[in-house]
């Protein structure tokens, strides 16, 4: 490696040095509003569904589906990576952006054929989540049980 | 007054727990799927601590919409039907307090693929 | 052909580009070379079923056009060299089976293109050969698929990240003395070594190319016995911006004496700053439509005389990436120069 003039180390350095920083705060703006948005939307879903006299359960369900809707279609015509694009975790953190997650690999691989293709990779991304979280949720629940039979 | 006061509570929560994973995208070199299992898995903790609960009280959506509130609702579905069912309710309750989310993904991701084609990006 | 040090070919026979052809899809025919690619598309499927099926055609369109202006038939072509970054490289492929030719497939990732004028050259020059096509693509939307994210997914690109350019270049070698060939000529070629310097992320693969390229050139410098002054141009493949710093910051340690105002490359030029292709366009495409598209006319125009074309590669797969591996980079020159 006689020729190079530096050790990866070195280099590391130089490389963080000359490339250039992402730019922050028109990153937390952008993310903080359109993320804000989104969830006011969900809000007045959620105000929508109380008029419509569904129950205490049924209520939040309604607002995710529709939610999820959007975020589907908004993915399906193009225009969710864009808005992904401008806000970053701004459309991603919330449910519209898992919505995203799914819908996006289901269009791109639909050239792979429907099992293969949009069966296999629906879950490519939003896998991880579904998998962690429900994990996450069943031994929240086990130590819950533990503990209330430990203390009654 | 009051509703006005509840959709301000739900931009600014929510906008600020969307700024948490704006700033891991920018000053970690996490990829965006690690981010979203980390909002997941925080929510059923923070849940399960009783933290995540009283957010909800206060910022409504704000605090549900995010996939922080994803897990909320996986935590909370756990623990509700394990007071129904005891131990098994643990595997039951996460899966169907969330599954209008998850089936609604399912469904109109799978309709998408049916209507939709891909765009190049401009 | 001799050799000259430990990397070098000397094509004593020296082969002439007769022919060159460069296809631009619609985001580089609006950026500041658009004038210079011989086709702009204007979609991006090209009428076909898929992402594949469209690179394949614009491969396939670009080598026959580079054939037409030669006024030669795929039956006399007796070798077509080249590759994209598609998994088992089937753009490149299937144009093969398309247009007949003998084929012999070549992955450099995105110095596909350098390295395919390097082989092309040096079996022309020792008489293996008396003609050979060139070729190397990139489809923006095929390598988003296969190396990232699906295209609809709303993710945020870092400021280090480059732009895979939907483009395809291609160059007709014929041995010395065919007819009438033109003043270009390949006079040596330099094969480079895989560097790494431990760069890890996948996004940022200037860095990652920058000291395989330098490398490069030091070593065919070195092999040649020439100074970076006896060339008009050296032209990088597809560094970017931060990345042709980054083999400047090399050189200048190095005691190796680079002149940024003889340094471009292609992938920095590619794209206008406000298209957002943030470190500018990369992929096999992009060095290959430029210097077929840009730099060879220059040549061929007089503007320019002799010209060191580095085509640069990353050596990733999305398994080493998602394993945690390091990003090592490869590079490949030659040179072009014109014969009065």
């Amino acid at each position: 490696m006689s020729r190079l003039p530096f050790t990866p180390d070195e280099y590391g350095e130089i490389v963080s040095k000359l490339t250039p920083p992402s730019r922050h705060l028109r990153g937390y703006l952008r993310a903080f509003w359109v993320g804000g948005v989104i969830c006011v939307l969900g809000q007045a879903l959620t105000l929508w569904a109380e008029t419509l006299s569904l129950g205490e359960t049924t209520a939040p369900m309604f607002t995710t589906s529709v939610l999820v809707f959007l975020g589907t279609t908004l993915t399906g015509i193009g225009v969710y990576d864009r808005i992904g694009k401008y806000a970053g975790a701004g459309s991603a953190i919330p449910v519209t952006g898992f919505a995203n997650s799914v819908a996006a690999p289901a269009i791109e691989f639909q050239r792979e054929g429907a099992i293969t293709g949009v069966g296999a990779r629906l879950f490519t991304l939003a896998g991880p989540v579904l998998a962690y979280g429900i994990a996450a949720s069943v031994l929240v629940g086990i130590v819950y049980w533990l503990i209330r039979g430990w203390v009654l | 007054m009051d509703t006005l006061f509840l959709f301000i509570k739900a931009f600014v929560v929510g906008g600020l727990i969307c700024d948490i994973g704006q700033l891991l995208i920018m000053r970690t070199k996490l990829t965006n799927a690690r981010i979203l299992v980390i909002f997941v898995v925080s929510g059923v903790v923070l849940t399960a601590l009783g933290l995540y609960k009283p957010l909800v009280d206060f910022a409504g959506a704000g605090a549900t919409v995010p996939l922080t509130g994803f897990g909320y609702s996986l935590a909370m579905g756990a623990i509700e039907a394990v007071n129904r069912y005891g131990f098994w309710g643990a595997f039951v309750g996460g899966v169907t307090r969330t599954a209008a989310g998850i089936t609604a993904a399912v469904v109109f991701g799978l309709l998408n693929a049916l209507i939709f084609k891909p765009h190049a990006k401009p | 052909m001799s050799r000259a040090g430990k990397q070098t070919f000397v094509y004593d026979r020296p082969p002439a580009i007769v022919a060159h052809a460069s296809i631009a899809g619609p985001k580089e025919g609006q950026g500041p070379l658009a004038e210079w690619f011989d086709v702009v598309l204007e979609d991006d499927l090209l009428g076909q079923k898929s992402w594949e099926l469209a690179e394949m055609e614009m491969v396939r369109r670009c080598v026959q056009r580079a054939l037409n202006d030669a006024h030669m038939g795929e039956d006399a072509v007796q070798a077509m060299l080249g590759g994209d970054l598609n998994n088992q490289i089937i753009a490149s492929s299937f144009a093969a089976r398309a247009l007949g030719i003998p084929f012999i497939g070549l992955y450099g990732a995105c110095s596909t293109f350098v390295q395919a004028l390097v082989l092309g050259s040096a079996l022309i020059s020792g008489g293996d050969l008396d003609n050979a096509v060139c070729a190397a693509s990139s489809h923006f939307c095929t390598a988003e698929r296969q190396f990232r994210f699906p295209l609809e997914l709303g993710s945020q690109r870092p400021p280090q990240a480059s732009w895979t350019a939907t483009a395809c270049g291609c160059a007709l070698l014929t041995a010395p003395g065919e007819g009438h060939s033109g003043p270009l000529r390949t006079t040596c070629g330099t094969v480079g070594r895989v560097i790494d310097l431990n760069i890890t992320d996948a996004n940022h693969m200037g860095a990652a190319m920058a000291p395989a390229v330098f490398d490069c050139i030091a070593a065919h410098l070195s092999d040649t016995g020439r100074g970076a002054g006896d060339y008009d141009l050296i032209a990088t493949g597809d560094l970017g911006w931060i990345g042709r710093n980054l083999l400047l910051e090399l050189a200048d340690a190095a005691g190796v004496a680079l002149p940024p105002d003889r340094l471009i490359d292609c992938g920095a030029s590619l794209f206008y700053q406000e298209q957002d292709a943030h470190a500018g366009g990369s992929g096999c495409g992009c060095v290959a439509s430029v210097s077929c598209g840009w730099l060879m006319k220059r040549l061929e125009q007089g503007e320019l005389r002799r010209l060191l074309l580095v085509g640069s590669g990353a050596m990733l797969s999305p398994t080493s990436s998602q394993q945690g591996q390091s990003v090592p980079g490869i590079a490949y020159a030659v040179a072009i120069e014109r014969e009065d």
